[in-house]
């Protein structure tokens, strides 16, 4: 084997990859080939950083140096300089990276890293994810190994039902007493499967998982199957995951070569093998029964529970069904024991959380924290803050079937049970960050929107209700609410959630409830003053010129296309709200600032 | 898979491959690559470090260069850290002296005195 001086480490998640890493890393081939590099310096494709948002990333060891925003013309200065004459790029570095004596600070001390604690996404970014013997050099497939030739399946469930692992994909359901109701089960064949439909918007943690450490994924099913009893694992991805589909099926075809797929595996007498099965993408059939329909080939439609699907699952057998990220934290509880995990986390919610940060924020990415940290610290130490220095309003968690976060609980340690307390819940792992800029009415309404689109149509109240609801909020966004329109929203929530067959309908109120909890005078607003604080709603804005800063100039009136403003040379002009159509023109056309919407 | 020694064998033989990314607790050569190491011939000796180490297997080294280190009729010049013990700077260096480096610091822990600065400035 080679030995070679210096690793290129380049993202190849899905956010570098759409920004040119791919092109990034011919560039280096090309450019170590010509200084005769290429025994000495190796290029690797890894998952995702986390650090999204300043893609594309490439690390370079032994340094550790963490050049951002890499365009594919620095590719020749980061060779001859750094990789031919030891000289670093300061210049690429990312800017959190650097001490103030001009050294590279390690990964664990930028900002972006120091509170994050990475056990599902422990080799995103650090292995190349299309080789299996990377996995293995990090202790890959050694939980598989000890489980097998060391252990009994009731030990591990027992040692996954001690290590108080709960169901990252969104109800948190414990781990251990899902497998053991599978192993329990009666059955000729069990089926274990993989939740990967991940269909919120704005999440993307299990996509990183699947594009930066498939192995972790094949290993944990493994087990799983070894210890309820299941010979047939199905993982189901939806198809616009492309580039996780590629590394599962490289992946897998990896394992199957290796024998750590397929009959026998460690001379046990255990057989399993995995396939893939592709979803279209609906956000229905990541819920668990239609998920299983879909598997089977019917249409994703729920069905109404019990039987559970450990019970009767995939072909009417029982099915043991986790999410990605719960998976990816199984071999490391059987290797380092279910004590070690439960010294993570909080008294109920052990272990971390992956994150998907987005919205109003500086860094935008994939973080992992500890169970109960702080949306605080999320937010202002690991995610950089809020952009332009502007106010924390809320956070959203949950997605569509989640709530808001309002300033006065940015202390709270976040786990499962303390989300839920204060009316939204965990989720897969979608936070997004809003600031003053963002109306409430108008959050509810996105998601509301989005839940009415996705909804499958088979129950009446989650397929008209959600519609009478988003209509509702239709009218408050337009300025044509009424006095008791939040009343009638808040009953027909009441009723949805009570009666709607699915988890998706049963909240799919939520986010809207939330936002009249904590923020009731903002529907108010929009309501009884027809005005929408934050300005956001179109129908409720009005331009205004600020008479003390107008010039008179005249550009404004000049460039309105109805005509709409009037004045005289040199006098304050003003805009005619009736004839207004808020295209917004004038205010970017004045030289002076002197118009202003509210 | 037979075995989890199966797997060990592989691990090993993998973790060579990966170990650079891991901490970095091992002996550091650091190889002056400044315009004058490289005119002096810093190249040959650093291809040199990477033949040795890859001849004799050793694990938890890294070799990385620097810029000029500051003293150019020295050039070549090397750096050798250990964990613990005091940096020792080589110089006029050239492949025949990496072997001996490597047996001897590398591997063995005794620097060679005759090749570093030290015994220049006597
Ligand atoms: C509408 C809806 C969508 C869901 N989408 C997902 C999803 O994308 N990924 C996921 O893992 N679980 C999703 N779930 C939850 C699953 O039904 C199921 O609880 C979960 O996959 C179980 O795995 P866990 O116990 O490991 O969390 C969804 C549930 C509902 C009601
Ligand atoms: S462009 Fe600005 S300064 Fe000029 S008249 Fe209009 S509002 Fe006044
Ligand atoms: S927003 Fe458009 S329509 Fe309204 S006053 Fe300005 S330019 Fe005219
Ligand atoms: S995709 Fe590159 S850092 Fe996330
Ligand atoms: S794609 Fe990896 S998280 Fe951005």
């Amino acid at each position: 084997m080679e030995f070679y001086r210096a690793h290129v480490l380049v993202c190849g998640g899905t956010g570098c990859t759409s920004s040119g890493s791919t092109d990034i890393i011919d560039k280096f081939n090309d450019e170590l080939q010509k200084h005769g590099l290429q025994n000495e310096i190796m290029v690797v494709r890894t998952g995702c950083f986390g650090l999204c948002e300043v893609g594309p990333i490439v690390i370079v060891y032994p340094e550790g140096a963490f050049y951002s925003r890499v365009e594919i013309g620095d590719v020749p200065e980061i060779v001859s300089e750094h990789l031919v004459k030891g000289r670093i790029v300061t210049r690429l570095l990312y800017h959190d990276s650097i001490t103030e004596e001009e050294t590279i600070k390690s990964l664990d001390e930028v900002g972006f890293y120091k509170k994050q604690m990475r056990l599902a996404l422990r080799n995103c970014g650090v292995i190349d994810p299309e080789n299996i013997d990377e996995y293995i050099a990090f202790d890959g497939y050694k939980a598989l190994g000890k489980a097998l030739t060391e252990m009994t399946p009731d030990q591990v469930i027992d040692t996954i039902k001690e290590s108080g692992l709960r169901g990252r994909g969104g109800a948190g359901f414990p781990a251990g007493l899902k497998w053991e109701f599978t192993r329990n089960a009666v059955g000729d064949k069990k089926y274990v499967c993989c939740n990967a439909d991940e269909g919120d918007p704005g999440a993307f943690m299990d996509r990183s998982i699947l594009e930066g450490d498939p192995h972790s994924v094949l290993e944990a099913m493994t087990i799983a199957g070894y210890a309820v009893g299941a010979d047939q694992g199905y993982i189901y991805v939806r198809a616009e995951y492309p580039i996780a589909v590629k590394r599962l099926t490289i992946a897998i075809a990896q394992a199957r070569q290796y024998g750590l797929l397929g009959k026998n595996i460690f001379d046990s007498g255990f057989n399993f093998d995995i396939e893939l099965r592709l979803g279209a993408g609906a956000f229905v059939c990541g819920e668990e029964t239609a998920l299983m329909a879909s598997i089977e080939g019917r249409r994703g439609e729920p069905r109404p529970r019990p039987p559970f699907p450990a019970v009767k699952g995939v072909f009417s057998k029982p099915t043991l069904l986790n999410n990605v990220e719960t998976y990816a934290n199984i071999p490391q509880i059987i290797l380092n024991g279910p004590e070690w995990f439960r010294t993570i986390g909080t008294e109920k919610s052990k272990g971390t959380k992956v994150f998907a940060l987005g919205g109003k924020i500086n860094n935008t990415g994939l973080v992992e924290v500890p169970m109960g940290t702080t949306l605080r610290e999320i937010i202002y130490e690991i995610g950089g803050g809020i952009p332009g220095g502007k106010e924390f309003k809320a956070a959203q968690t949950g997605g569509p079937s989640g709530g808001c976060i309002p300033a006065q609980h940015l202390d709270t340690p976040i786990d499962y049970d303390s989300l839920t307390q204060i009316g939204s819940m965990m989720g897969s792992g979608g936070l997004i960050v809003m600031d003053e800029d963002n109306c409430m009415v108008d959050i509810a309404r996105f998601f509301l929107d989005f839940t009415v689109d996705e909804s499958c149509g088979k129950c009446p109240p989650c397929r008209i209700g959600t519609r009478r609801m988003l209509e509702l909020l239709d009218k408050i966004v337009s300025g044509k609410g009424e006095e008791g329109d939040i009343e009638k929203l808040e009953l027909l929530a009441k009723n949805i959630k009570a009666s709607a067959l699915c988890g998706l309908g049963q909240t799919a109120p939520n986010p809207v409830l939330s936002t009249i909890r904590y923020f009731r005078d903002e529907y108010e607003a929009h309501i009884k003053e027809k005005r929408c604080p934050a300005g956001v709603c179109q129908a409720l804005l009005r331009y205004i010129i600020v008479a003390e800063l107008c010039k008179g100039c005249g550009l404004c009136a000049k460039h309105c296309p109805v005509e709409a403003i009037s004045g005289e040379r040199r006098k304050p002009y003003t805009i005619d709200t009736d004839k207004c159509i808020k295209c917004g023109l004038c205010m970017e056309k004045c030289p002076f600032n002197a118009i202003i919407k509210k | 898979m037979k075995s989890l020694n199966e797997l060990e064998e592989i691990r090993k033989r993998a973790l060579e491959s990966v170990n650079l990314r891991k901490d970095r607790e091992g002996t550091r050569v650091v190889v002056g690559m400044g315009t004058c190491g490289i005119a002096a011939g810093a190249r040959p000796v650093l291809l040199a470090f990477l033949e040795e180490i890859k001849k004799r297997n050793i694990q938890d080294v890294t070799v990385t260069q620097t810029g000029c280190i500051g003293v150019c009729r020295l050039e070549p010049m090397v750096e050798v850290y250990r964990p613990g013990e005091e940096k020792v700077t080589y110089i006029k260096m050239t492949p025949d002296k990496v072997k001996r480096i490597i047996a001897e610091h590398i591997v063995n822990g005794r620097s060679v005195t005759e090749y570093t600065i030290g015994a220049e400035e006597k």
